[in-house]
């Protein structure tokens, strides 16, 4: 497979089942660097699954994902686990902060994770949050803060360690229009500052609507919306 | 005020009624919970019911200690009481062949009628006949086993029965009668004995000794504590989905109050479930420990019987302690209609009234320190007060240490960061989970403390020299010397033969007024019991060290005179009474340490110089060096002496012997300590595991981030380790105080066994360690990604 | 709505007369709003004068109604072209595609592709929308934010669309 020019991420043919259910079955999926692509589709249609093909975080049964040269399809778990740790950012709906860290603790935990000192990732953090406008609530816990600075936090850490994908499953899930909004917006302008590629997974137009292009996953096949214009 | 709202919403109940309709509903709760409510009350019941068992079995054990007396006062025979029983048609002999089967002892006893009404010993209908054996179920097992080839050899009888349960003091004891002969010529009181009847003549008053007292009492003390804090933690097995479902409730209206009783109700259920579960598991324990031996000792299951009362207690209090210990725990905790708010900055734990118990248990045992082992009047209640005080002083301060020192941890790596903040953050559940192995432990070390400082009363160190010998063979009376000592130099793993004739010389035939020990034996056995200048058959030395025997040193001066060999004393039938010349050209031997560790005077006499008669008046011994690179050697030893002689007594030399009585105590503590730690093993393990699968999502996102499997098993590590050392620094502090003080209470010098005191704490850390490991496969299980799938 | 577009494609399962027409457009479409006859036949006429359908036969009686009307390629190539293009993204469209969903059901083209591309319209637009959202002042920000909640809503009625296809396709063909 050659994958697109000037293409950062190209999946192909992806098949996944899990157990009886086919969760992905042949879809593809291609992203630039700088790039903000949603991916679209009801409840099932296996979007959550391509995203996680995609990050390396489950296998796909068959079928190909080149990040970089390399196929992640095949690669070993503790290669991609490594790859996630210093290429690639994840932002979630929920559950994704360690209730017991303090925010700034939780911001620097992947750069720690990569091996950083203590202290310099704290700061790394610090500066984060500063943008995304949530350094005051630094010290304070995940259940001491309200969804949409909790969200924030779970960006300011998806990006601190600047991955060259960021990775976001329905971020605004469990927010408010106005919370969701600004947390798009913040979102979107730190990984262009950064020209990261987004994969934004989402079943909202409006937050779509901050991706440059979207693909929509019916039934475990994807359609690349571009092409159909 | 919201009380109010509750009152309305139910038009008037009664306030009894309320508390019943509430607490009812907490049972529905508990029961009628889908699939998830069934496992929590069943890891609370199961949790409970461990609980309940081992009370009932502890309630048991004075039962199961009295039946094992009686039986065993019930068989007693050979003493030296009864030494003026002369023969008639009523009388028996009873000779004690006590013998050793690898480490584990077997009791003998070779039976010889001498009248038709004869009294039988408990367990056996008929008498064996010479050449047949009644042996116990466990003896006939091993003896049938094919490994067991030596013994067999050893005790060749035919087995004509099998002892019953009423002549045995455990089901796995190993005991045999055999049918004897000749045994007349015997008697001595102490192999060998002539009774009328079996059991105890005059069980002496044992006024039980008040060390032996005190270490029962704190053996108690120390295996209930750990089995109500276990109780404390299984009752809020699920805590936190129980607060979310309170919470729904508080939604449709209860009130706070409601809340607390429903959970209560809940509580109650699985303590219920749980004394039923109890019981059930005490049955089938009680089966269990028929079929099993635990250092050295068992029983049968009919030993077991806990006393009504105390069984009656166990079905009300734990139940009783159940609801308070959720009311209690419930205390921070806020129910709201819309969530669980612990109140909002937990009160800082107080040091003051933590302080208070230990001081106040130190106290209680204050006023008893020196009274020592003769006035030893011990104030049980002041003992076990302060024992248990002083034992709930470490569960009180546990987690006030663990809180204060987790809040000042910091640095470290990230797994290190991960464990210290929930710790911090939960300090107390923590606290909670170790503080039953805190705890036992803290109990162990003051009991491990108390035993080696009382060890040197109970335990004789026996002296002997295990380098030069390691096997010493008593031969009885009648037996020949010379012919034994070949058969036992054929030995396969014999080494070398010492061997030695006692006997006592008398200046009278009768009732001597000075007594000279004489020892026979060749010039090599010779010099290892004393410093020989030279020595050739035919010679005759006396040891010159005045200290050791004045007497012979007097006697060695007079050649000629005569003494008498195994003179009689009045009250004891005629002996020998052999007449011995003192030689003259008696050569001085220097004294020396000899096989048995102490020194040996008197007369040391080679087989030359002595006439075959006075040598018949002589009893003797042999002393055995083994090769230890040969298996079995002991038993094969043994198998000689048996054969050369039926009443020999073979004896393993060790450094140390033990005291029966404190070894029963030490077992005990041992198997206690191992069903609780096993107990609240299983405890952890239960948290652990709800924790894990509370954080589901979590985890799943944590591996998104790419986190190494190692980051998060070692911060599981971390978590249970940080804990449980501190647990163990304090239960070491709290043990090592208390061992202190019950150490001044019996005068006895302080000596800390660090051994034991290491062991202890490795027991504490090996269940930390195992339940860690058990939580691992779970942990890798739950990091899969599938976690973040469910949406 | 185009009723010159919506009577061309009736017209593509055969010929048909003026009044079976007009019928076949009232049960499908017109559930509130029934053609006129008037209405049908200047639209007819109008196509007959674009040459995309041609009178295929006269039933005795004379009048519009009596017309039997065929679709000539230039037609089909005009309804293929009216379907593919998606409508600019505004309120009130549903009935328009409703009318093209439908009908693409009728000739058997496929009608989940013109939702996706009529979703690809309306996400483009909301993409301008949020840009300029982003860009422009409150006052921007608010007029903005009127607009995108109701391509929201017309989004999702494409995709609920999209999700019942196949229930739609069995009530339409019979």
């Amino acid at each position: 497979m050659t994958p697109p020019p000037g293409s950062l991420l190209t999946a192909e043919n992806l098949r996944k089942a899990y157990g009886p259910t086919l969760a992905l079955d042949g879809a593809g999926f291609s992203i630039h660097p700088g790039e903000v692509v949603a991916v679209m589709g009801p409840s099932g249609s296996g979007k959550s699954t391509l995203l996680h093909c995609l990050a390396g975080i489950v296998p796909p049964d068959s079928g190909s994902i080149l990040y970089d040269g390399a196929d992640l399809a095949t690669m070993s778990d503790a290669r991609r686990s490594a790859l996630r740790r210093s290429d690639f950012g994840f932002v979630f709906q929920f559950g994704q902060l360690v209730p017991e860290l303090t925010c700034v603790e939780n911001v620097a935990l992947p750069l720690r994770l990569n091996g950083t000192s203590r202290k310099e990732a704290e700061r790394a953090a610090l500066a984060w949050m500063q943008r995304l406008e949530v350094d005051d609530i630094g010290r304070k816990r995940p259940g001491e803060v309200s969804g949409g600075q909790g969200q924030r936090v779970a960006v300011a850490r998806a990006l601190v360690t600047e991955p060259r994908v960021l990775f976001a499953d329905e971020p605004t899930g469990a927010l408010d229009s106005l919370n969701g909004e600004r947390v798009m917006e913040l979102l979107t302008d730190a990984a262009r500052s950064t020209s990261a590629a987004v994969v934004l997974v989402t079943h909202e137009a409006r937050v779509a609507a901050y991706s440059d292009r979207e693909i929509v996953v019916r039934d475990g096949k994807s359609r690349d919306m571009e092409r159909a214009v | 005020m919201s009380a109010e709202g509750g009152q309305r919403s139910a038009p008037a109940p009664s306030r009894i009624g309320g508390w019943a309709r509430d607490l009812g509903m907490g049972v529905r709760f508990a029961l009628a919970g889908g699939r998830e409510g069934w496992v929590r009350a069943l890891l609370t019941a199961v949790g409970v019911g461990l609980g309940v068992a081992l009370l009932l079995l502890t309630t048991a054990v004075p039962s199961m200690q009295s039946v094992r007396r009686e039986r065993e006062s019930a068989r007693d025979d050979v003493d030296y009481s009864r030494m003026d029983l002369r023969a008639s048609d009523r009388s028996l002999l009873v000779a004690n062949i006590d013998t050793d089967w690898r480490s584990k002892d077997i009791r003998g006893r070779a039976l010889e009628r001498e009248g038709a009404k004869a009294p039988l010993p408990p367990g056996l209908d008929t008498f064996p006949a010479a050449g047949e054996m009644v042996v116990s179920p466990a003896l006939k097992e091993l003896l049938e086993s094919s490994d067991a080839r030596l013994l067999r050899e050893r005790l060749p009888g035919r087995i004509v029965g099998t002892i019953g349960e009423s002549g045995l003091i455990g089901s796995h004891e190993l005991a045999f009668y055999r049918g004897g002969e000749g045994l007349a010529g015997n008697i001595d009181g102490a192999r060998v004995a002539r009774i009328d009847r079996f059991g105890d003549t005059s069980p002496p008053e044992q006024a039980t000794d008040p060390v032996l007292l005190l270490l029962v009492l704190v053996v108690f003390a120390v295996l209930l504590m750990p089995v109500a804090v276990f109780i404390a933690a299984a009752v809020r097995f699920g805590g936190e989905r129980r607060d979310r479902r309170l919470a729904a409730l508080r939604l449709v209206g209860s009130d706070g109050y409601m809340v607390r009783r429903i959970a209560a109700g809940e509580a109650m259920a699985g303590a219920v479930l749980g004394l039923v579960f109890g019981t059930a598991f005490f049955l089938i324990g009680r089966q269990v420990a028929g079929s099993v031996e635990v250092f050295g000792i068992s029983v049968f299951p009919s030993y077991l019987d806990p006393s009504p009362a105390l069984a009656l207690l166990v079905g009300l209090a734990v139940p009783a302690a159940a609801v308070l210990v959720t009311m209690f725990a419930m205390r921070g905790v806020v129910i709201e209609p819309l969530g669980v708010v612990r109140t909002a900055k937990p009160t800082r734990r107080r040091l003051w009234w933590r302080l208070l118990l230990p001081l106040a248990g130190l106290g209680m045992l204050w006023p008893m320190v020196g009274q020592g082992r003769d006035s030893g009047n011990f104030n049980e209640y002041l003992v076990i007060g302060g024992v248990l005080l002083l034992l709930i002083g470490v569960a009180t301060l546990l987690p006030w240490a663990v809180e204060s020192v987790v809040s000042r941890l910091g640095g470290g790596g990230v797994a290190w960061q991960l464990a210290v903040r929930r710790l911090q953050l939960s300090s107390g559940t923590a606290a909670r989970m170790v503080n039953g192995v805190a705890v036992a432990i803290a109990g162990a070390i003051a009991l491990q403390m108390l035993f080696a400082g009382v060890e040197s009363d109970y335990t004789k160190s026996s002296g002997n020299d295990v380098q030069r010998v390691q096997m010493q063979v008593s031969l009885s009376r009648n037996a020949q010397l010379a012919p034994a000592v070949r058969e036992f130099r054929d030995t396969k793993g014999v080494r070398t033969v010492y061997a030695y004739a006692e006997g006592t010389l008398g200046d009278r035939r009768k009732d001597p007024d000075i007594g000279i020990g004489m020892t026979v034996g060749d010039c090599a056995s010779l010099r290892q019991a004393a410093a020989l200048p030279s020595c050739r058959d035919g010679d005759v030395f006396y040891v010159g060290n005045a200290d050791l025997d004045e007497n012979a040193l007097k006697m060695a001066k007079r050649p000629g005179r005569t003494l008498y060999l195994d003179p009689t004393y009045s009250g004891a039938p005629r002996s020998r009474e052999i007449p011995w010349q003192i030689p003259s050209g008696m050569k001085e031997a220097g004294s020396r340490e000899d096989l048995t560790g102490g020194e040996r005077g008197g007369f040391l006499v080679t087989p030359k110089a002595l006439s075959a008669t006075a040598a018949t008046a002589l009893r003797g011994q042999v002393y055995l060096a083994l090769d230890a690179s040969v298996p079995d050697a002991g038993d094969l030893v043994r198998n000689t002496a048996a054969a050369v002689d039926p009443l020999s007594q073979p004896m393993n030399w060790y450094a140390t012997q033990t005291s029966e009585r404190y070894g029963a105590i030490r077992s005990g503590l041992f198997v206690g300590a191992v069903a609780v730690l096993a107990l609240i093993g299983a405890s952890l393990l239960v948290s652990q595991l709800e924790q894990l699968r509370d954080r589901k999502k979590l985890l799943s996102a944590l591996v998104a981030f790419g986190t190494r499997r190692r980051t998060l098993s070692l911060s599981v590590l971390w978590q249970t380790a940080i804990p449980i050392a501190l647990g163990l620094v304090l239960s070491l502090a709290v043990g090592l105080t208390l061992g202190v003080v019950l150490l001044r209470m019996t005068a006895t010098p302080v000596v800390v066994d660090w051994w034991s005191v290491l062991s202890m704490a490795a027991v504490g850390a090996g269940v930390v360690v195992a339940v860690t490991l058990c939580s691992l496969p779970p942990l890798l299980r739950l990091m899969r990604p599938d976690g973040l799938r469910t949406e | 709505m185009s009723i010159g577009h919506t009577l061309l494609g009736l017209l593509e399962s055969g010929p048909r007369h003026g009044y079976d027409l007009k019928r076949a457009f009232d049960e499908k479409f017109g559930h509130d709003r029934p053609l006129h006859y008037g209405q049908v036949y200047s639209t007819m006429s109008r196509l007959l004068k674009n040459g995309l359908v041609e009178v295929d036969g006269i039933e005795p009686g004379g009048g519009p109604e009596r017309k039997r009307y065929a679709i000539t390629d230039a037609g089909v190539t005009d309804v293929q072209t009216w379907l593919a293009t998606p409508e600019k993204p505004e309120p009130y469209l549903q009935s328009t595609l409703y009318t093209k969903v439908v009908l693409a059901l009728l000739t058997r083209r496929d009608a989940a592709d013109i939702l996706d591309t009529q979703r690809a319209e309306h996400l483009r637009l909301m993409r301008i929308l949020t840009d300029r959202k982003r860009k422009g002042d409150l006052a921007d920000q608010l007029i903005c934010d009127h607009a995108l909640f109701h391509l929201e809503a017309d989004l999702r009625w494409l995709e609920l669309t999209a999700a019942r296809l196949d229930k739609l396709a069995e009530v339409v063909v019979k």
